[in-house]
């Protein structure tokens, strides 16, 4: 589907080589495919202009044009200029002393309202908050029903008034936590189109009448270009403090995150990663300026893999998987893991390009990764950081030792070099060296 | 242009109309000269319809070259082509199996984007054309989604086969299958839990709820799929990916009552030339309008 910028960039750039200097045409065609790439990836076109305007400036002045990687430095300014608009710092939730803490959640229908809400109950109370969820969404089908099914998988009791006044419901709501000893209160509201101006009169008198410490707006990251009309309307009624952005274990690149961040200023919080009650974290936004740009997020994997490796030191790993030095043991852990994960085809589908694949990924089978736990304990630890070393007579205790055959080590040791050679391309290029690739043969055997 | 869902979806418009008139009523305000800077903002006008920059190249490529091959004369004459141009990319010949009978209909689509609400509509809708409904509940994952179809069911006034939460969905679906039959049902229209297209695994389920469906309907199976008229580009993967999965037989394009235009549609249409059947215009049993290309093509300009 989309190419990656940064290669763009560089086919951009390359042909220039040799030829000295850039020119200013040169640097038109970079700005041409950085308003394509994110165009493509939703960034309304207002916000492009300005964005690519802004950073047209910074590579003249700066020193793209003697640069001899100036595709690299291009894409450097991108990433910088992007990141820095997407929010310096990871910002956190800003809560006072006030007890309980009042959180109000809005924003359009399908956005993923209740979940979120339901997400964000989970993590305070991970953080030591004692919440409770109040169910003000009276319009919906079932819709309270949602937020106390999704409480009780939790245990963390949901108030769901009477009647059909939002308002009353949520003032209940904060009397029922006071007298719990419930110190946070989170608001789930219906779904609610900004041009409609009894619901949003309706969210007003909420937040007027419960005085929330903060408000969150839930934007899906599949939005469009209108994402800018919804959230500009959204700030100047309610004027929420921060965002929740949805859906991020889609494939969609997520420029609603820029376009929202830059007409409202506001923040972008948390980022909501899946179906599962745990899948909230904290929005980073190098890791989006990536995504946006189609750079892929080997951060964000690696940081999915440390929620299931226990032992695991993810940082180290990450330094492994960005050298060579990523070893049997860690292909071995790593197999484990991605069974935790899901299987291969989620977590390859967080890189681009690798969500792609026609077919599918291929899934990994049970026995055969069994076979290869195997072979990899029947190694010596020399030969599983080592496998350079093992040599013919190796393979031979090691497959005696395992109970397979010569060949069936030899293939697993060649999956692996090629495995580690993907990693290497992927940390090389940003991604690059996976487009259009073929998994390694074998690595889907496993 | 008074198709009686474009009223509806023009009311829904007027209430702030001077914030959200569309992008290229600014055009023809800009007067009728058809110069450079009139390209470029109708450019940016399809752009912001979530058409996507590919489907938008080409198609304003084309339209300069018939503007200047037919010596349009003015700004206004060019965009009446426009929207010829956008309601041309629709399939002009399909079946219409929402209306057809018996049919058995799956209801597919990521999550949020109005499955559930879709359904209860096509209930109402079949209902009302005097047909003989039944419902089957296959969102047996999220919470509440059975109950919230019970709703929807009754206010429709049809019955609804269900489980319990985590059951099989192709379970659900070989028992409402079953009593489709049974009850001699003209049209059986089954929920499904959404999901993203790049979950392998729930692709995979949804691969085998249609296998379940089609072994098990008497009448022939079709695939809806739901889209939300505000997603961007993500909505052209989302389209190919259900195509491959299950092949997708037309879709239902939902919250065309906000202000979003829904663009992505169109650049479907290029690529994988699936029918819209229908248009989601709101919450209410009544929300779910036909799907008419010039009309469609018409609001998208902001002609309303
Ligand atoms: N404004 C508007 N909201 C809609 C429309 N269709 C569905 N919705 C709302 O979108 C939200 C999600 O709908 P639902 O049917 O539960 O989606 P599902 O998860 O795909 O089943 C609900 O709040 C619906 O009321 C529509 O055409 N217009
Ligand atoms: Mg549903």
């Amino acid at each position: 589907m989309f190419e990656n910028l940064s290669q763009r960039l560089q086919d951009v750039f390359a042909n220039l080589t040799g030829k000295g200097r850039l020119s200013e045409a040169d640097v038109d065609a970079a700005m041409r495919e950085i308003r394509l790439a994110l165009l493509e990836a939703d960034v309304n076109f207002k916000v492009v202009k300005e964005f690519v305007a802004s950073v047209r400036e910074r590579a003249i002045g700066q020193d793209v044009m003697r640069s001899l990687t100036p595709g690299q430095t291009v894409i450097g300014i991108v990433l910088d200029e992007l990141t820095g608009l997407l929010g310096e710092t990871n910002a956190r939730l800003t809560l006072t002393g006030r007890i309980p803490n009042i959180v109000l959640v809005v924003g359009l229908q399908g956005s993923g309202k209740t979940t979120a809400t339901a997400k964000l109950a989970n993590l305070m109370r991970k953080q030591g908050k004692r919440p409770l969820m109040v169910a003000c969404d009276v319009y919906r089908p079932a819709a309270i029903d949602q937020l106390e099914a999704l409480g009780k998988e939790l245990d963390i009791p949901v108030y769901r008034g009477q009647g059909t006044d939002a308002v009353a419901i949520a003032q209940a709501g904060v009397k029922e936590a006071v007298a719990n000893m419930r110190d946070l209160v989170i608001v789930d509201t219906a779904g609610r189109l900004h041009i409609d101006e009894e619901m949003m009169d309706e969210v007003v008198r909420i937040k007027n009448a419960v005085a929330p410490d903060q408000i969150l707006m839930v934007v899906d990251a599949m939005t469009g270009q209108d994402a800018v009309t919804t959230a500009n309307a959204f700030a100047s009624q309610v004027d929420f403090d921060g965002v929740v952005m949805t859906k991020l274990d889609g494939d969609a690149r997520g420029g609603a995150a820029l376009s929202v961040r830059s007409v409202t200023g506001k923040p972008i919080l948390f980022a909501s990663l899946g179906e599962k009650l745990d899948s909230l974290e904290a929005f980073h936004p190098d890791r989006m300026a990536k995504r946006i740009l189609g750079m892929g997020d080997v951060v964000g994997l690696i940081e999915k893999a440390q929620e299931n490796i226990e032992t695991e030191d993810a940082e180290a790993l990450e330094a492994r998987l960005r050298t060579s030095d990523f070893s049997l043991d860690d292909f071995l852990v790593q197999l484990r893991q991605i069974k935790k994960m899901g299987g291969m085809s989620a977590l390859l589908g967080m890189l681009p390009g690798m969500g792609k694949l026609k077919g599918g990924v291929p899934e990994i089978d049970e026995r055969q990764m069994d076979r290869v736990a195997a072979i990899i304990h029947s190694m010596t630890a020399k030969e599983r950081r080592k496998p350079q070393i093992i040599n013919g007579s190796r393979r031979e205790r090691i497959a005696r030792g395992s109970g397979v055959t010569v060949p069936e080590v030899n293939q697993l040791l060649k999956q692996f070099a090629e495995a580690r050679k993907l990693m290497k391309q992927f940390q090389k290029s940003g991604g690059k060296g996976l487009r259009g690739m073929k998994l390694p043969p074998g690595l889907g055997q496993f | 242009m008074s198709t009686p869902w474009f009223k509806r979806l023009s009311e829904g418009l007027t209430r702030s109309r001077e914030r959200l008139e569309g992008q290229l009523n600014v055009l023809l305000r800009r007067g009728p000269d058809v110069d450079e800077t009139f390209w470029e903002e109708l450019e940016d006008a399809l752009v912001g319809s979530d058409m996507g920059i590919t489907a938008v190249t080409e198609i304003v490529a084309r339209l300069r070259d018939l503007a200047a091959r037919r010596a349009l004369p003015d700004a206004h004459s060019v965009i009446a082509l426009l929207a010829e141009e956008i309601a041309a990319e629709f399939p002009s010949e399909y079946a219409d199996f929402l209306s057809e009978t018996p049919v058995t209909i799956l209801v597919v689509g990521v999550n949020g984007t109005g499955k559930t609400t879709t359904v209860g509509k096509l209930a109402k809708e079949s209902v009302d054309s005097g047909r003989r409904v039944l419902l089957g509940s296959a969102d047996t994952f999220r919470a509440a989604a059975a109950e919230q179809l019970d709703i929807w069911a009754e206010r429709a006034g049809v019955p609804v086969v269900r489980r319990d939460r985590g059951a099989d969905p192709a379970a659900v679906v070989f028992d409402t299958l079953h009593q489709a039959t049974a009850d001699g049902s003209d049209i059986a229209l089954i929920d499904t839990a959404g999901r993203l297209h790049t979950s392998t695994d729930l692709m995979r389920e949804l691969q085998k709820v249609q296998r379940v469906a089609e072994r098990e309907s008497t009448a022939p199976v079709r695939v809806l799929l739901v889209m939300d008229a505000t997603t961007g580009q993500n909505g052209l993967q989302q389209a190919r990916e259900f195509n491959s999965a299950l092949g997708v037989d037309g879709i239902a394009l939902t919250k065309l009552d906000g202000t979003a235009k829904g663009g992505i549609a169109v650049a479907i249409a290029r690529e994988l030339d699936i029918p819209i059947l229908r248009i989601g215009v709101g919450e209410g049993l009544a929300d779910l309008k036909p799907f008419s290309a010039p009309d469609f093509a018409a609001a998208l300009i902001g002609e309303a």
